[in-house]
């Protein structure tokens, strides 16, 4: 070898290629299959690892340079949002239980994302997509923490914050996600790749990140704002991964397309029953709204989601098996979902409310064929019964979806007055659905959704026993973090201190 | 409109979240690390069992043989989280950018004696294969140790190696371009010196043990291999022989040595005084493989000198992992 | 034909990248949304790094795009000196 050669200038793909591709070697001590034991067991063929194109060729001096600016930037602005009171400079105080639910729901899927990446960085046996996989995962964990840093200062302030790490793991709603993400841990590394990579991150998560972070902006958040925009620009790198990956899988080998596909089927179907959660948070929960549910749906669903499939369909792949069903539910979910948790309100870490006579306004003009049709009807009766002093509760426990773990409270695809309910019978015993789709995902492998762990039943069961007032311990519910907006503390000391603001 | 809110006081609620409160009460504020990493793994009522190993549970403490009553004890006293990893990390990166300026406008590397350059070129270069073991080796650490506070650093670490072996590869570069990683290869793949190395960190790969992995790669080997290779081939020998400009370049490894195994140490003092079990599978882990790797890294020290001081540089840093062992408890 | 897009956070650093952008591609419509910035055209879109250093004055590294973007759509191909993002059909 030639030793102090003048160096040839290379560009970014061969210098990435020989700082990262390079460093791996093939064993000769030991088997592949030792060090990497889980590669095989889902039949997904690789023939060569080589063929994997890194799109994003960061190498860790760039990674640190780059995220460190923006880290620098994100904590200069919540520490001014803490320093300066930012929290009173939000629209109203409704807009808070958005954000209450993203801390309890979404952050710990951030985690649970970080770990899985750490596993299938770990498992995957080429070095382009382990260190995609790893830096994915310490992006992740970066997520996860910056929206804590951002709450914490609400959590000064507000009710429903402080409870986030045991309400993830007890209450009811918070196991929609955590079922999600556990579903995609507790898969294999291909599969978690498409879940999480492909079918969250590249098909949905702008439906979660793009359109609700510009409304946490126009609603005067500027730290969840921040911290939503700030998470995307990783994203933007890990939607990339998640569509080089499936693009791999795909072109790999033909046997390797129908498992694809019925990943792609159950994920997206998994991915949009969770972003019902979502929708209701953009067309209830932002008090300004930049865009309704169903246009961010149009613009990042179908506009989006169509170029992606038209794109892939040259592989055999086809859209995702219920999309014409979550296509029907657009004009509805939100309102189903918002009137479910408005009526279990008693066991929520956030509030609820029925919707102003402007809320109408404007969701009337945005879903003219449903929303007067079907739901007004249903939020009239609640505000009636508020307005005879009443209130509109309904003490009996929603039976969830044993898939989702959404109340079954969705209506029929093609009948929005009949609620949809499917069973199932597997080894004597009988299972709920809330749907076509979920009843579906579990009948591909039902020795895996009979492990659920369902909130309501524990709620029955020892130590708990039913008991109204030991599950709110348990699950860490203070009467003052639940229930109508109206007569909340939140709202009381919001309007105080906003009035205090504008009278000194 | 935007009003002016900053002159208002009002009364807090709550300091802290409640699972904060109740480690660590609420006469304090919390710190970002503790509000970053305390309790954000979930912990109870998973809903499945890994399909790639049904015996297991998603977050499984039983994975290792070492046991604690609360995995969360075993604090990075750097408190790194993801913000402050990074910040440190990009103002390193700064100033090895810079050291690459110099190195190179000062034309430092031609100006070297040749048996430096070589020994640069057979002990270094190849060393980024093992550092891209050892990113291997701490991600499976991330993703399968149990508690945050444990698990976060390893992905930091992850990285770090990987960060490592990227400079190794710079300099391989500079001192004979491509060809230099190629040779550096070959020899990592076949050349006598460094089969003993490549086969036990075969052999750790396939170990699934977290903290087993934890002890072996970052305690021991790193342990034995940085003391060894930076702190006396390249910043003793190879400086006194006209190499100060390879040590510039691996200024980065020798802090990043000395700032990690304050955690490392932590972490094993820690776990060592949970239990007499503990230490007593501690020290077999590290007994057993510090005769090991001294043995390994013996012909790898023999690459840049003579047998006798090969041996005596290796029982040295033998000598020091021991003392470190010792100040956490172990072997007493 | 498919849109392809790119989003960007709005703020004085995009400015000049944004009409970098738009001289890149003269049929790309630019979407104006709280806090963000949207450029979108059919099929094919190249961010080039000449283009945006002449409108900054200074040197640019592609990576930079990272600190503000917010979210891109189409297969991307990136090197030293441009970012494309296409679809195939």
């Amino acid at each position: 070898m030639d030793i102090k050669k003048t160096p040839k200038k290379l560009n970014v793909k061969e210098k990435y290629r020989l700082m990262t591709r390079d460093l791996a070697w093939e064993p000769s001590y030991r088997d592949e299959k030792e060090i990497y034991p889980y590669v095989d067991y889902e039949g997904i063929k690789v023939h060569d690892w080589s063929k994997w194109e890194d799109p994003f060729r960061l190498t860790m001096d760039a990674y640190w340079k780059y995220q460190a600016e923006k880290e620098r930037k994100y904590y200069a602005i919540i520490d001014a949002h803490a320093q300066n009171n930012g929290h009173l400079n939000v629209t109203d105080a409704r807009y808070l239980t958005a954000i209450k639910l993203f801390l309890q729901s979404i952050s710990p899927g951030e985690y649970a994302s970080h770990r899985g990446f750490a596993r299938v960085g770990r498992e995957f046996a080429g070095v382009g997509p382990q260190v995609a996989c790893q830096m994915q995962s310490i992006d992740e964990i970066r997520h996860a923490q910056t929206q804590v840093h951002a709450m914490s200062n609400y959590n000064k302030f507000y009710n429903g914050f402080k409870d986030f790490a045991n309400q993830r793991d007890r209450i009811w709603y918070t196991s929609v996600a955590r079922s999600f993400f556990d579903d995609a841990m507790s898969a294999g590394p291909f599969e978690f790749l498409i879940a999480i990579g492909f079918s969250f991150e590249y098909v949905l998560t702008n439906l979660l990140f793009v359109p609700f972070m510009s409304g946490a902006a126009y609603n005067g958040d500027m730290a969840t704002c921040t911290f939503g925009f700030s998470a995307q620009s990783d994203e933007a790198r890990h939607m990339t991964l998640g569509l080089e990956c499936i693009k791999f899988m795909l072109e790999q080998d033909p046997d390797n397309i129908p498992i694809v596909q019925k990943w792609i089927d159950k994920w997206f179907w998994r991915g949009c029953r969770l972003l019902t959660l979502v929708a209701a948070m953009m067309d209830y929960m932002l008090p300004k709204r930049v865009m309704s549910w169903r246009e961010a749906w149009n613009i990042y669903g179908v506009e989006n989601g169509n170029a992606l499939f038209r794109d892939l369909a040259r592989y055999g792949i086809k859209p995702p098996m219920h999309w014409d069903d979550v296509e029907k539910s657009i004009d509805h979910t939100s309102h189903q979902i918002m009137l479910g948790l408005y009526q279990w309100k008693f066991g929520t870490a956030f509030h609820s409310w029925t919707p102003t006579a402007s809320d109408i306004e404007w969701l009337k003009e945005k879903y003219p064929t449903t929303f007067e049709k079907y739901y007004l009807p249903r939020w009239e009766y609640a505000i009636a019964q508020k307005e005879n002093g009443g209130e509109y509760n309904n003490f009996g426990l929603p039976k969830l979806c044993q898939v989702c773990q959404l109340p079954t409270l969705f209506t029929e695809p093609d009948d929005p007055t009949q609620l949809c309910h499917r069973e199932t019978d597997y080894e004597g015993e009988k299972y709920h659905f809330c749907s076509d789709g979920c009843q579906h995902v579990f009948e591909q492998e039902p020795e895996k959704y009979v492990q659920a762990w369902l909130p309501m039943t524990a709620m029955m069961q020892e130590p708990l026993k039913g008991d109204l007032a030991a599950w709110m311990e348990w699950v860490s519910l203070e009467p003052t973090a639940a229930g109508e907006y109206a007569n909340s503390e939140d709202k009381a000391n919001f309007e105080k201190w906003r009035k205090q603001v504008s009278t000194d | 409109m935007q009003i002016d809110v900053q002159t208002v006081n009002i009364e807090q609620k709550n300091q802290t979240f409640s699972h904060l409160k109740k480690r660590f009460g609420d006469k304090k504020i919390p710190s970002r690390y503790q509000e970053a990493s305390y309790d954000l793994q979930a912990e109870e009522n998973l809903h499945y069992r890994p399909t790639w190993a049904p015996e297991q549970e998603l977050y499984d403490p039983n994975l290792s043989k070492i046991r604690m009553n609360d995995w969360y004890d075993l604090k990075d006293p750097r408190q790194f989280y993801y913000s402050t990893y990074t910040l440190n990390r990009a103002k390193q990166q700064e100033t090895m950018e810079s050291n690459f300026k110099t190195v190179e406008s000062l034309n430092l590397i031609e100006g070297m004696p040749d048996p430096v350059l070589a020994v640069a070129q057979d002990l270094l270069i190849p060393l980024r294969h093992a550092n891209y073991a050892a990113n291997m080796n701490n991600t499976l650490v991330c993703g399968y140790g149990y508690g945050t506070v444990f698990t976060q650093p390893c992905v930091y670490h992850a990285m770090d190696n990987l960060g490592i072996a990227q400079y190794l590869s710079r300099l391989g570069l500079m001192i004979g371009d491509v060809e230099s990683l190629e040779a550096a290869k070959q020899d990592w793949m076949d050349s006598d010196a460094w089969q003993p190395l490549r086969r036990s960190l075969e052999d750790l790969m396939c170990v699934r043990d977290p903290v087993e992995v934890f002890i072996k790669q970052n305690f021991v080997l790193d342990g034995l291999l940085y003391p060894l290779v930076y702190q006396r081939i390249v910043d003793q020998n190879l400086v006194e022989q006209g190499g100060s400009g390879i040590s510039i370049l691996t200024q980065f490894m020798t802090n990043w040595y000395l700032e990690s195994k304050r955690w490392v140490d932590s972490v094993i003092k820690t776990m060592a005084s949970e239990s007499a079990e503990n230490k007593a599978v501690l020290e077999e882990w590290i007994d057993s493989a510090a005769n090991h790797f001294t043995s390994v890294l013996l012909p790898v020290a023999g690459l840049a000198v003579a047998g006798n001081q090969a041996d005596e540089l290796v029982s040295e840093a033998h000598d020091e992992l021991l003392q470190r062992a010792k100040k956490a408890g172990l072997f007493k | 034909m498919s849109k392809v897009f790119i989003i960007l956070q709005a703020n004085e650093e995009t400015r000049s990248i944004v009409e970098a952008i738009e001289q890149d591609n003269p049929d790309a419509e630019v979407v104006h949304e709280p806090a963000m910035v949207k450029v979108q055209a059919e099929g094919h879109l190249v961010v080039r790094r000449e283009t945006i250093e002449e409108e900054i004055g200074r040197e640019f590294d592609m990576q930079e795009l990272n600190i503000n973007l917010i979210t891109l759509s189409g297969n991307v191909d990136e090197d030293e000196d441009a970012l494309t993002l296409t679809w195939n059909s």
